[in-house]
């Protein structure tokens, strides 16, 4: 039987979707249920990683360290784990994680910008933790620079190398040239990251495993930016049926999702029409509840500024320049 | 008579501190010192009769006679250099992260204590936005200030990449000290679209907006204040508020000295470290040494 490590990232990406502001009280029993149904990688924290709670993104309920304190003193196999992208965080919070004992850290960069995680990806490696190399908005690079830039974080000793479809915009043939021609250029094992944005998420992660993937990114109710992961329940169902060994228990994981994270959602995970917009336009999946703020504000169609953001090439993290396009479309 | 100055690190910001100092004509280049013979910067100096050195900082202080050098190398290396250079008795200007001496932005904090002999200029995050701060600082204390610096990724050289958590701590620590802000936080996004984009800053200022308009007032007389040395820094988001915030978006339009317009981040660190040599000259030749 062929064997899939699958990720959780509830705790991370659909922090997001709940505009952050899950308290480490409740992220703790729900990283408890994930343990028990046979998780085993639980990425926690804001949704921009650590170091991400901020105007520009939005403050999170409780500090980096309240989440891994709290979500550290229950798991009993799996390990957790934290994203870092550098720019937003730093190897000093990279510390903080370390004193509670994180299993993983995900250094995560924009597709062509891999060579600012060198000092974080060594740093992990020092610290003797598992370093995962996270190409971000991987659309926006054709393959060959794909591959450059993993090779890169793989010259740094990531131990995996993901790519990320941070605008859930790609097709099931992209993500397969990206993943297999990762996968035929480095050694060390690739993941997926899949968002919904198209409707794609299950289907471009099955793609991402034809294609020689062994980790994959999934978060219960589908929980995150845009319009959210693939789904994990829903996946790990899938992959007992296609024959894929997980260690994941989805009947648990659908009570977890039914009696935990149901209660907490701000609203049903669903492709809106700004969700779709950004899937369209490849546009960054968090850039979501931001825009409809400004579009509010400024008197505009989101979907109008998420197209427009796309079309300026703006990558993960430049919330900021919604605001300018809002007020540029206002005075159209 | 002109003061002589050298350069220490012929990469993109020496390059472009060369082209404005001979451009301004106030200070005399003597030497730009780098290690690798095979370097642009070396060769450029050299084709404007400059002289050159290979032997980095042991070059310069072999040269001797030398009143100010700017060091565009890394912070490791300026934490070296520092001391050889306050023996020899050389005003440093330090445009790494290492910040051995004072912060320095020049429309808000200029040094002019003769006792200080090593600046440090910040990041080019920190010389775009904390006159910003410290504008709306002067008005009402600002509680916590915010700043999110994109660069085209082209402009951003190794030295940025390689000391890209240095960049975020430096600016953080600088919009306190400098900008007068209670708490504060920096970002950095590198951006690799084409055409590349211009050097944007936002700055997010948590104060009590009820005196906006002097607010607004400060804001653009600093800004005015900036542009003698950056005449490319302009507002891109006029000031608004959005709760208990102060919101406005800078850019920064380069003059294309070295690097194409779009590096402006690369003009606001090279400007501002060029003003303060030439506010040490003018007080050198006042005599206050």
């Amino acid at each position: 039987m062929k064997h899939v490590r699958l990720v959780d990232t509830t705790l991370r990406d659909g922090m997001h979707a709940v505009s952050h502001t899950l308290t480490a009280g409740q992220m703790a029993v729900i990283a408890k249920g994930l343990d028990d149904a046979g998780v085993t990688t639980i990425e926690i924290g804001h949704g921009d990683g650590i170091g991400g709670s901020s105007r520009q993104y939005g403050f999170s309920r409780e500090t980096d360290e309240a989440y891994f304190k709290a979500v550290s003193r229950v798991l009993t196999n799996a390990k957790w784990c934290t994203l870092l992208i550098p720019g937003i965080g730093t190897i000093e919070d990279l510390k903080v994680a370390l004193e509670y004992g994180v299993g993983t850290v995900r250094v995560a960069t924009h597709v062509t910008e891999a060579d600012v995680s060198e000092q974080h990806i060594k740093f992990a490696k020092q610290a003797g933790i598992e370093a995962i190399g996270f190409l971000m908005m991987s659309h926006m690079a054709p393959v060959k620079k794909v591959v450059e830039q993993a090779k890169l974080m793989a010259s740094y000793g990531a131990d995996i190398i993901y790519i990320t479809d941070s605008a859930g915009a790609m097709t099931p043939d992209e993500i397969k040239a990206r993943i297999s021609s990762v996968k035929s250029a480095v050694d060390q094992p690739v993941g997926f990251h899949a968002h919904n944005n198209l409707g794609l998420a299950i289907g471009n992660t099955l793609a991402a495993l034809e294609a020689g993937a062994s980790l994959v990114d999934g978060t219960v109710r589908g929980l995150g930016a845009g319009a959210g992961n693939s789904q994990l329940e829903v996946l790990t169902a899938v992959l007992d049926k296609m024959g894929y060994e997980t260690g994941v228990n989805f009947y648990k994981l659908m009570d977890l999702g039914q009696e935990l994270i149901d209660p907490i959602m701000h609203r049903p995970q669903i492709i809106s029409n700004e969700a779709l917009a950004i899937g369209y336009a490849g546009a960054y999946g968090s850039f979501l509840l931001h825009a409809r703020r400004a579009a509010e504000r400024f008197d505009v169609d989101a979907r109008d500024i998420l197209l427009e953001m796309g079309k300026r090439k703006a990558v993960g993290g430049q919330e900021d320049l919604i605001i300018d396009v809002a007020i540029e479309l206002s005075k159209r | 008579m002109k003061l002589k100055a050298a350069i220490l690190g012929p990469g993109n910001i020496g390059i472009d501190l060369m082209i404005k100092i001979l451009k301004r004509g106030n200070l005399e280049l003597v030497m730009m010192a780098g290690i690798d013979p095979d370097s642009l910067g070396l060769k450029m100096a050299a084709e404007r009769g400059i002289k050159t050195t290979t032997e980095a900082i042991h070059g310069i202080l072999k040269e001797g006679n030398i009143d100010i050098v700017f060091d565009a190398t890394g912070a490791k290396a300026h934490t070296m250099h520092a001391p050889m250079l306050k023996e020899a008795g050389i005003f440093a200007i330090d445009l790494t992260p290492a910040a051995v001496g004072p912060y320095c932005i020049p429309s808000v904090n200029m040094v002019t204590d003769s006792k200080v002999d090593n600046v440090n200029m910040v990041t080019c995050g920190g010389q775009a936005t904390i006159p910003i701060v410290a504008a709306i600082n002067s008005v009402t204390p600002v509680k916590y200030a915010e700043i999110v610096a994109t660069l085209s990724s082209k402009s951003a050289g190794p030295g940025t990449r390689q000391n890209i958590d240095e960049f975020t701590e430096t600016t953080a620590a600088a919009l306190a000290k400098v900008g007068g802000a209670k708490q504060s936080k920096a970002l950095i996004i590198l951006n690799p679209a084409e055409p590349p984009l211009m050097m944007r800053n936002m700055i997010y200022c948590q104060c009590d907006t009820s005196e906006f308009d002097d607010i607004v007032k400060a804001i653009k007389a600093m800004v005015t204040k900036v542009q003698q040395y950056v005449p490319g820094y302009h507002l891109k988001v006029e000031p608004y508020v959005d709760s208990d915030y102060v919101v406005v978006a800078v850019e920064v339009e380069g003059a294309g000295d070295y690097l194409p317009k779009y590096s402006g981040n690369l003009d606001i660190i090279t400007s501002a470290a060029v003003t303060i040599a030439e506010n040490y000259a003018t007080r050198k030749a006042g005599g206050a040494k």
